[in-house]
């Protein structure tokens, strides 16, 4: 399991990645964010669920800087004891929340994927 | 191009309707519309229906349809408008291009959303399935971006979290007055500050409730509008904009683009601006978007929103710029596909002075209404007609 970033012609990169970039750029290649560290951007802590979502669900937005190209992406927290600023890691978690449980279709997207956990 | 002109409006009772479903609550309020304007079913030639999810809420589908032929408005020209939270106000920009444009002389608007009967968590995930893949399987909710988003600010501006508060309670000191309102009742600060964790630092009373309800608008060319109605009101200014997708991914977590984007095509063509601007209804889904557009449509520099809050300039009866006179979303509720088009019935009872005792003294109004988390935002300029 990777957790796939996608670099654009222009050099800049984004989580996850779309078929073009800024400005109509195209992709070139993929970096593998699980190799990184990150810093903690904001976080929350959610008391109200979805149905298949654990209670509470601790998020955070996180940034990874990348040889000087930042990149930000969204993910659980391993815990709630985080503060703004923190370094992260992630860490690879093979379900993080019920396939089927919700509206979404469970063959449309895969629902393994990474928590970061303070370092 | 021929000016729009609203010329009718109404909305049903927002709140828990309970034994009453999407074909009901929009039938009631296009009725009311209908006689609220005086146009007959018949006069009706294009009517578009704002819905987001009454497929998913409740089974039914091709409700459009199913409202025209409850109002005997055959063989009107039918659609939905999807939008997600913004489908009310986009159904005003369709509603707006089909009379601008020339292809309709009388256009029927009606937004609606059936909701209660899902539990919280259930609506909310329906609400949620907006969202990208990569953020769905974290279990992010749109209240979970506005605590991320509230975090942000409060730390980057040194805002204190009163100020987020103060906006709750000025939104339901605001709707005491509607009637129609979900919640008409005041909410001291301190209860708010002390209710259930939601989003942290969000709480209970930083979220609007789970609503049902509808409302309508009646628009034709402005050459006609003085056949139907002595008052009416003028769209000067529309338009619509669209921000990232996947949310994370805006280079300023605090700057909605949609809002930016979509105020300053709708100031262009109205040929107003900030200052201009007697009245607004501002999408506060959560409280910390009633700041995010207050700084997005200009009415605040960036970081600033929360002191006017502070300093009284948003409030009804004595700020200088009256915001969320109807309650907002936060207290009169949020059935999604309805919001945005009662926002347009607010400035419109405002500009034409049917507010009652939430009237405040108005020429122009601004309606903004955000979709997903800024994902896409309709803002809307009316006049009040010379």
């Amino acid at each position: 399991m990777t957790m796939d970033a996608t670099r654009y012609d222009d050099g800049s990169i984004s989580y996850p990645g779309h078929p073009r970039g800024p400005g109509g750029t195209e992709p070139v290649e993929t970096i593998d964010l699980s190799e990184y560290t990150a810093e903690v951007v904001t976080w929350t802590t959610s008391t109200a669920t979805p149905p298949g979502v654990r209670e509470p669900n601790h998020l955070a937005i996180v940034e990874f800087d990348i040889d000087g190209e930042s990149v930000r992406a969204i993910g659980q927290l391993t815990t709630g004891d985080v503060e703004t600023g923190d370094e992260v890691q992630p860490v690879y978690v093979d379900e993080l929340r019920e396939p089927g449980a919700g509206i979404r279709e469970p063959e449309s997207q895969e629902w393994d994927g990474y928590r970061f956990e303070p370092v | 191009m021929e000016r729009v002109a609203i010329i009718g409006a109404s909305m049903t009772q927002f709140g828990q309707r309970e034994g009453e479903w999407i074909q009901d609550l929009l039938a009631e309020a296009g009725i009311e519309c209908l006689e609220d304007a005086g146009v007959g079913a018949d006069e009706v030639e294009h009517l578009y229906v704002s819905n987001m999810a009454s497929g998913e809420f409740e089974g039914q589908t091709g409700v459009p349809n199913a409202l025209a032929h409850d109002l005997d408005a055959m063989p009107a020209y039918t659609q939905r408008v999807d939008q997600t939270s913004s489908s009310g106000g986009a159904g005003i920009f369709a509603a707006w291009q089909s009379v601008a444009s020339g292809a309709s002389d009388m256009t029927l608007l009606v937004g609606g959303e059936k909701m209660t009967h899902k539990t919280t968590g259930e609506a909310t995930d329906v609400i949620a399935s907006l969202t990208h893949p990569v953020e769905y399987k974290t279990g992010v909710t749109l209240p979970s971006f506005a605590g991320l988003t509230a975090r942000h600010y409060l730390e980057r501006f040194d805002a204190p979290r009163e100020s987020l508060g103060k906006v709750a309670v000025k939104n339901h000191r605001n709707g005491v007055d509607n009637p129609h309102a979900q919640f008409q009742k005041e909410v001291e600060l301190e209860t708010i500050l002390e209710s259930p964790i939601v989003a942290d630092p969000l709480r209970l009373y930083d979220f609007c409730p789970i609503t049902d309800g509808s409302a309508a608008l009646m628009l034709c060319p402005e050459s006609v509008a003085d056949e139907y109605a002595d008052d009416y009101v003028v769209i000067s200014g529309i338009d619509g904009a669209t921000d990232t997708h996947v949310v994370h991914e805006r280079e300023d977590p605090t700057v909605m683009g949609g809002v930016v984007e979509s105020g300053k095509g709708a100031y262009e063509m109205s040929g107003r601006g900030p200052d201009d601007i007697d009245v607004a209804e501002l999408h506060d889904m959560f409280t910390i978007l009633e700041f995010l557009q207050m700084e997005g449509l200009g009415f605040a520099e960036q970081g600033e929103a929360w002191k006017l809050v502070e300093e009284g300039y948003t409030e009804r009866d004595t700020g200088e710029l009256p915001i969320n006179t109807s309650g907002g979303l936060k207290s009169k509720g949020h059935p999604l596909g309805a919001s945005g088009v009662a926002q347009g019935v607010e400035i419109y009872e405002q500009l034409v002075g049917e507010a009652g005792p939430r009237q405040v003294d108005a020429d122009v109004g601004l309606c903004c209404n955000v979709g997903g988390f800024g994902n896409c935002v309709i803002t809307t300029i009316m006049e009040a007609a010379q």
